[in-house]
């Protein structure tokens, strides 16, 4: 026992890590940074997986016409659960989880300005979810309006409204509270030569996605809080009955909508932006033009809100407007594409799996880009609209999109977090897997809704069937390879090769710079840093 | 590796061949039968076509790079970071296609907006169907006719959905996508739809049409359409609308202009017949089995056929308080619904002998011991 102790003791003199001994004081209180990130990361692979459980339970019935398993207003229910869980529980805290790993090495930076907040915004998140999935076990069960909550069908859901509006503004003060301090860190912390058009591109993305987060995040907040006051003290503000407008919360919900869409998706710009000039062996084609690019998405994010709302009888120039502003997201989208396809261009390619990963999210998030072009043109889109052809693109640019290019951060950086390269051969397998699976499970989906099936049915008329056995199939195909994920996460956090401080032969930045696994503590002298070190800027 | 890389894309496109040959039906939209539905369907190709064009240069350039630029083959990285007249010339154009699709996008939507005829003046509409949504039906009111009626997920559908049915699906004829009474349009007619809601938000939607537009509460949201071919067409609500949101379907039936003025004749005749009945004194027996028939078409996917209903949302009748209580209180209930609730007002909804109807089903079933019946009259006088 006293033997232990002491070679815990010396184990952390050994490698000055100074990290806090025991669970309560290193993973409760902590206030370090890289510890941070770990729990968020681990905390959204936890969410991913309910949310993905509940995914199956949808899939499941969906297989065959007829409901075999469960009863629809169930169905309702986990629709709903499965996206806000993914929404909020997932691809948010993993996106904040690589911003606190990452951002403060990425910079040179010690740690996050705001510590103690860090800890604070973090541990509010199992509370919440806590809180949302308790509704489970209700009498009449959990939220099943779905994600977007309108009113008034949300307000039938008897209590769950108040554990859902309650846990809706846990989530917002903990992402509210996580941008302020990406933003602080950013602005404040970098370290004394490091210039903004120095700063890695994923620390752009993140540094504007932190803006969006704390301008939509009271909006939400807002507008649940009235669905709040409705329920339970009869104000109107979305009842017609009592002089209010359903419609009104539709415009405040896509107010926060849109730009939230823009909130999972810039940080994963961010990430394949480090990704593919690492193995390309070549740097990222256009930084600058990336940074603008990334700007005016953000910016164009707050004004094509009603896009999600063509069908709800909006006045012809409304409708007109917020038609060819959609239209024109497409352009600073496709800059990046571009500026993505111009980096490859003439480089040295290997294809070790986050470089696979990325290129598969470059391809893929393209398709969900078109069939985001068609649906922005408001005639067409009275027909797409609340149908399948829908649940395939926002799958094609959350799955595809959001979630890939986690998987591909993850494999990047993990060498760099746990000190041990992950098994290749194992990560290939897993891309192909999953690569073959996800486009089984949501292409098909096109198709189905074109030919009129409605989305968050829970059966559907003979004609659909084939379609949607397809699309179980590789949902459960999909579903199977993420657990193989966690297989090699475990594998490679638990032991393996030995990475080196570099990692990967192409790779530029700050991060690389310091040995692997990353110290408990990194940068603490505020000193200037190496700038040819760093992957982009002016040095170039 | 790289044979097994050969073997994996051999995959994917062995799948996605089987799928199409498999799949005989539409892979594609539809073309529809109205003037909007093929200037959508038209717009929704030349987009597509450009959107394959797009991504067959950027995922070619992909592609190439892939296989001409990788390290395994000893290139060496350029290093060029950037060129202003690159970033230019794939900013200009994207904005240029958009353009060019943004025309005719622009001429549809002022066309369903603000219909006109050739020469500019504004489109005569002939007539005006009222569509109303409720939880989980549709209600449809022929405005210059003044006659109107529900229209349910058909009777054989209803029972094949049921979890645990043991009614295979296939057997069953446009399984989920009929009803008991379909909406019936003439053909070659300009018709104005006021859209409404009574309790949530739906949305009406039939493919061929071109359009869906949402049904919410408060609002009366217009459109309109002109149906080229006579047919039947079939559709589904578009918007969330709770548990039973998958089964409320939309079925039109379009007729020639001359069978739709027969139909019509034919209706104000049914409504003449119940006005009579309205004046009539039932007895029981009748009213109970009469009452059975509204009660499984209207209550029962709320109360359910045994009356156990779905607590705590939807109240068991079985031993209810009121409905074992004062006649004159449950009638009171049922015309007008509990609003905030999704028990509806039903005094719009259904004849009064259908209500009478069903009240003194409740009372007398599940094990309820009111013992009394209800006769349309005294509905009737309730209403004012
Ligand atoms: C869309 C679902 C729905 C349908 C359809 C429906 N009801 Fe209801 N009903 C309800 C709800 C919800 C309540 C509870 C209202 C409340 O909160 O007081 C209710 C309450 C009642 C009550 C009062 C029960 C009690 O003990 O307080 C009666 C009686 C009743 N309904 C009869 C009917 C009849 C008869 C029909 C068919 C003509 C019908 N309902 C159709 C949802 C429905
Ligand atoms: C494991 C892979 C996934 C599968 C198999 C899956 C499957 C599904 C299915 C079947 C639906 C219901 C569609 C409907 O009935 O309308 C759905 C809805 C949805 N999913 Fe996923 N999904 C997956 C991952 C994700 C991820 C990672 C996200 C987000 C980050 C996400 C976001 C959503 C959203 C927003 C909805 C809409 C819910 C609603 O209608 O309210 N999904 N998903
Ligand atoms: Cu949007
Ligand atoms: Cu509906």
């Amino acid at each position: 026992m006293s033997h232990d102790i002491t070679h815990d003791g010396v184990a952390d003199h050994h490698d000055h890590d100074h990290k806090p001994k025991g669970f309560v004081k290193r993973w409760l209180m902590t206030t370090n940074h890289k510890d941070i990130g770990t729990l968020y990361l681990i905390f959204a692979f936890a969410m991913f997986i309910l949310g993905g459980a509940m995914a199956m339970i949808i899939r499941l019935e969906l297989f065959q016409p007829g409901l075999q398993f469960v009863e629809p207003d169930f169905f309702n229910q986990m629709t709903t659960m499965h996206a806000l869980i993914m929404v909020f529980g997932a691809v948010m805290p993993a996106f904040v989880g690589l911003a606190n790993w990452m951002i403060p090495m990425m910079i040179g930076a010690p740690d996050m300005a705001l510590p103690r907040m860090n800890n604070w915004s973090f541990w509010i998140l199992p509370f919440a979810f806590a809180l949302l999935s308790s509704t489970l076990f209700m009498e009449g069960g959990a939220p099943a309006g779905g994600w977007t909550m309108y009113p008034p069908l949300v307000l039938q859901g008897g209590h769950n409204v108040a554990y859902l509006v309650f846990a809706v503004h846990l989530m917002g003060i903990s992402s509210i509270m996580g941008a302020i301090n990406v933003i602080a860190t950013i602005m404040n912390m970098r370290a004394p030569n490091v210039g903004y058009l120095n700063m890695p591109l994923f620390v752009w993305t993140w540094l504007i996605t932190a803006f969006l987060l704390i301008a939509v995040m009271p909006v939400l907040a807002g507008a649940v809080t009235m669905l709040l006051t409705d329920r339970y003290f009869d104000t109107s503000f979305f009842n017609a009955a009592g002089g209010g407008d359903p419609v009104l919360f539709q415009h405040i919900f896509w107010f926060f909508g849109h730009p939230e869409v823009y909130i999972m998706i810039l940080p994963a710009f961010g990430v394949v932006s480090e990704i593919i000039p690492t193995f390309a062996r070549k740097p990222l084609f256009g930084y600058v033009s990336m940074v603008y690019a990334t700007a005016a998405i953000a910016f164009l994010s707050f004004i094509v809100w009603a896009h999600h709302m063509f069908s709800v009888g909006m006045p012809l120039g409304a409708e007109l407007y917020f038609m060819y502003a959609t239209m024109m997201i497409a352009v600073p989208t496709g800059v990046k594409i571009f500026n993505w396809v111009a980096t490859m261009w003439k480089g040295s390619m290997t294809f070790e799996t986050p470089m696979l990963f990325s290129l598969a999210f470059v391809i893929l998030f393209t398709i969900g880009g078109f069939s985001g072009v068609m649906m922005a043109l408001a005639p067409v889109d009275l027909q797409y609209h609340d149908t399948y052809f829908i649940v395939a693109h926002f799958h094609y640019v959350l799955v595809t999109g959001a979630v890939f290019a986690i998987i591909a951060g993850v494999y990047y950086w993990i060498p760099k977090w746990s000190g041990h390269m992950y098994n290749e051969r194992l990560g290939k397998i897993h891309f192909w897997w999953s690569t073959i699976s996800v486009n089984v499970l949501f292409f098909p989906q096109h198709f189905l809704g074109l030919a009129g099936m409605p989305r968050r049915i829970p059966d559907y008329s003979t004609q659909f069937a084939e379609f949607n056995m397809w699309s179980s199939i590789g949902g459960f195909a999909f579903g199977l390879a993420q657990v193989f994920f966690i297989y090699i996460v475990w594998k490679t956090v638990r032991g393996g090769e030995k990475a080196t401080g570099q990692v990967w032969e192409g790779a530029k930045g700050l991060e690389w710079t310091v040995p692997s696994p990353a110290p408990h503590h990194t940068f603490e002298d505020f000193g200037p840093v190496d700038l040819d070190k760093m992957a982009h800027g002016k040095t170039h | 590796m790289k044979k097994a890389q050969m073997k994996f894309m051999m995959l994917i496109s062995g799948l996605l061949a089987a799928t199409m040959a498999s799949a005989e039906y539409g892979l594609n939209l539809r073309k529809g039968v109205t003037e909007y539905s093929e200037a959508a369907y038209g717009m929704h190709t030349f987009t597509l076509w450009i959107c394959i064009v797009i991504g067959v240069i950027v995922f070619g350039a992909m592609i190439v790079s892939i296989f001409a630029h990788r390290k395994s083959k000893g290139v060496k990285a350029e290093q060029f970071s950037h060129s202003l007249k690159a970033e230019v010339v794939w900013t200009i154009i994207p904005i240029l296609i958009l353009v060019v699709i943004a025309i005719p996008a622009t001429k549809a939507l002022i066309k369903m907006e603000n219909p006109t005829t050739d020469d500019g003046k504004p489109m005569k509409m002939d007539m005006t169907i009222k569509v109303t949504g409720y939880q989980w039906k549709w209600r449809y009111d022929y405005l210059d006719e003044g006659f109107g009626f529900l229209s349910t997920l058909a009777k054989e559908s209803n029972l094949a959905r049921q979890k645990g049915s043991g009614i295979d699906p296939s057997t069953v004829e446009n399984y989920l996508l009929d009803v008991d009474k379909p909406l019936v349009l003439p053909a070659n007619t300009n018709i104005r739809f006021l859209l409404t809601a009574d309790d949530v938000i739906h949305a009406w939607w039939v493919p061929d049409f071109g359009w869906k537009r949402d049904a919410i509460p408060g609002y009366v949201n217009e459109a309109w359409t002109n149906i080229k071919t006579p047919g039947t067409y079939r559709g589904q609500c578009a918007e969330l609308c709770g548990k039973d949101h998958g089964f409320m379907p939309i079925v039109v039936e379009v007729l020639s202009k001359e069978d739709y003025a027969t139909w019509v004749a034919e209706q104000k005749g049914e409504q003449a017949e119940e006005a009579v009945l309205v004046e009539t004194e039932w007895n029981k027996e009748n009213l109970m089995a009469r009452g059975e028939e509204v009660y499984n078409a209207q209550c029962a996917v709320c109360h359910q056929a045994t009356g156990a209903g779905m607590p705590p949302a939807f109240p068991a009748l079985a031993g209810s308080e009121l409905v074992n209580g004062p006649a004159a209180d449950q009638i009171n209930l049922i015309l007008n619904g509990k609003p905030g609730t999704a028990m509806q007002a039903f005094g719009n909804l259904l004849s009064e002998t259908d209500i009478a109807a069903a009240i003194t089903y409740t009372r007398n079933s599940f094990g309820n011991t009111a013992g009394d019946i209800v006769q349309p009259a005294e509905v009737k006088s309730m209403k004012q």
